[in-house]
């Protein structure tokens, strides 16, 4: 399978993740929030897919480019 | 006794009752719509205190002396200019210039935006000329009426004081609820002036990382070089990078945080409610009011088109690392691997991976021959050898990995800018970055312009200060 690599997009905290490994997701979904700079940003689902990995909790404090999701497709 | 008590219900005119109801109107934005609710609600209160006849609040006596509670703010906070310039020490300290340090040349977006100011001023001045008996809007108006444009509201307050003073109430009206309606105003002229295919434009998140050096000797270089070359811009890009400084230099903590909060909400206070208490309405329903609201608009979507053109003028002198046919060669080769995987035959997706491990090989010197060593270009091919499995697992996994090298291989081939990042060159921070970074993610999920857009944004309030500086230098 193809993978698909969710990396953190900008630092902050993570606020909330809405997917669960197995998870089928569609383009555009919303995968978790971050907060940083006092706004929730969204992090949304480039592809089509079925989640195979999660390696970020809610309240984690993540650094750009850190591998938060898996995708595969 | 009650002869001589006076109520306040018969002096109110219909004037006052309708300046009640736009008072209301603020209030409810603040409130129902959470609009700039940090300053539309002591303005609207501010509008419905001056509209209720006899308070006294804006009194003063016949030689100008100030009398009443709020009169004495205005005298003292907006007239002086206090009140705005010490904003700008929040602002200052509010501010991160990282996005700006890391990507320079996001600032000549950010004075691009500034279109908005200069277009709006001329507009002005013809609508001035064209119906002098309905409107005589002089060219010190017209510049206080431009810098709406800026979308900057304590740089409107000071640059009408200076110029147009007699309008400072409903120009700050009309600077900040258009702040507000950011979100409403820029969607419409970003798509008019991008098609969805520059809209969809991936920027690589990753901005390089700014050295603590770098932001200490921002502030302090920026006040010097722009202060020398717009010297009446002073006040306001003094106290702007001040209260930066205060911020970087990591020694001054007790210093920024009261600047970013206590100070800056003592300030916000007393500026929102004398801006209200500005606007009775005698002053403010006039003909002249409701021009300078529709100018304001016209500046605004003027600023964030130009912003936009100048982003995709710019992006005729960038250059992605692949050219247009080598980028669609290998997206061809992906998708004819990504085909392959998905039937039986096992001798067709080697083929296909051996032709994208080809074109892999062939391109990857033009993506990465700029990195620093030590992150070597992926493997072209996977020998497969960890791998324990069928001999049919090995190629569909080697496959998939060329599919995945290929295609982290082409966004990072990409350099273009996203044209709408330009448009985030109004200062209103962050609302411009916020309207940008949903656009993007909506035109491609992939994206994630905030930081990217952050840049132009914050150069915008360096730009429209600067812009200030050089009306009152000319004109003031």
């Amino acid at each position: 399978m193809a993978q698909e690599i969710i990396e953190a997009p900008i630092t902050g905290t993570v606020i909330s993740v809405e997917v669960n490994v197995g998870d089928k997701v569609s383009e555009g979904d919303v995968l978790l929030y971050i907060e940083s700079m006092k706004m929730e940003n969204p992090i949304l689902a480039p592809v089509d897919g079925t989640i195979a990995e999660i390696n970020v909790a809610a309240e984690q404090v993540v650094e750009t480019g850190v591998h938060m999701i898996t995708i595969e497709y | 006794m009650f002869g001589l008590y006076e109520s306040a219900f018969g002096a109110l005119t219909w004037g006052n009752i309708v300046m009640l109801l736009i008072g209301g109107l603020l209030i409810y934005l603040g409130i129902a719509r959470k609009m700039e609710p940090l300053l539309l609600v002591p303005i609207g209160f501010g509008v419905l205190l001056i509209n209720l006849p006899l308070g006294g609040l804006m009194e003063v006596t016949v030689d100008g002396r100030p009398v009443g509670l709020l009169a004495w703010v205005f005298r003292g906070g907006i007239t002086t200019e206090l009140i705005p310039a010490f904003i700008f020490l929040g602002l200052g300290a509010m501010t991160d210039f990282g996005p700006l340090i890391a990507n320079p040349k996001t600032l000549i977006l950010g004075a691009g935006a500034q279109f908005g100011v200069f277009f709006a001023l001329i507009i002005a001045l013809l609508i001035g000329q064209a119906f002098p008996d309905f409107l005589d809007i002089s060219i010190e108006e017209a510049a206080a009426i431009g810098i709406i444009g800026g979308a900057d509201g304590p740089t409107a307050i000071f640059t009408a004081n200076e110029l147009a003073p007699q309008l400072i109430g409903v120009i700050a009206v009309a600077a900040y609820t258009y702040m507000a309606l950011v979100p409403i105003i820029l969607p419409p002229v970003i798509r008019l002036f991008t098609s969805k295919e520059e809209r969809a434009i991936y920027m690589k998140p990753q901005l390089r990382k700014v050295s603590k050096r770098e932001k200490l000797f921002f502030p302090i270089i920026g006040a010097a070089v722009i202060i020398l070359l717009v010297p009446r811009s002073a006040p306001l890009i003094g106290m702007f990078m001040f209260g930066n400084l205060l911020v970087v230099s990591g020694v001054t903590e007790r210093l920024a945080d009261t600047a970013a909060n206590a100070f800056m909400n003592i300030l916000t206070i007393l500026l929102g409610l004398s801006i209200g208490a500005f606007m009775d309405a005698e002053s403010f329903l006039q003909g002249e009011s409701l021009v300078i609201l529709g100018l304001g608009v016209i500046a605004f979507a003027a600023s964030a088109a130009a912003g936009v053109l100048l982003a995709k003028l710019m992006n005729l002198f960038i250059k992605d690392k692949l050219s247009d046919e080598l980028a669609k060669e290998a997206g061809e080769k992906v998708a004819a691997v990504r085909y392959a995987l998905r039937g039986a035959d096992l001798e067709v997706i080697k083929t296909a991976s051996q032709e994208l491990s080809d074109t892999i090989q062939k391109v990857s010197t033009k993506v990465y021959q700029q990195l620093p060593p030590g992150e070597q270009p992926p493997p072209a091919s996977g020998d497969g050898s960890d791998d324990e499995g069928t001999v049919e697992s090995v190629i569909r996994n080697n496959a998939d990995r060329l599919v995945n090298t290929a295609e982290k291989m082409l966004l990072d081939s990409k350099r273009k800018i996203n044209p709408m990042i330009g448009a985030a060159g109004l200062s209103a921070v962050p609302m411009a970055s916020r309207v940008v970074q949903r656009m993007g993610q909506q035109a491609n999920p992939r994206n994630f312009l905030l930081m990217h857009a952050m840049g132009p944004n914050i150069a915008g309030v360096i730009g429209t200060a600067t812009a200030a500086g050089v009306f009152l230098g000319i004109l003031g």
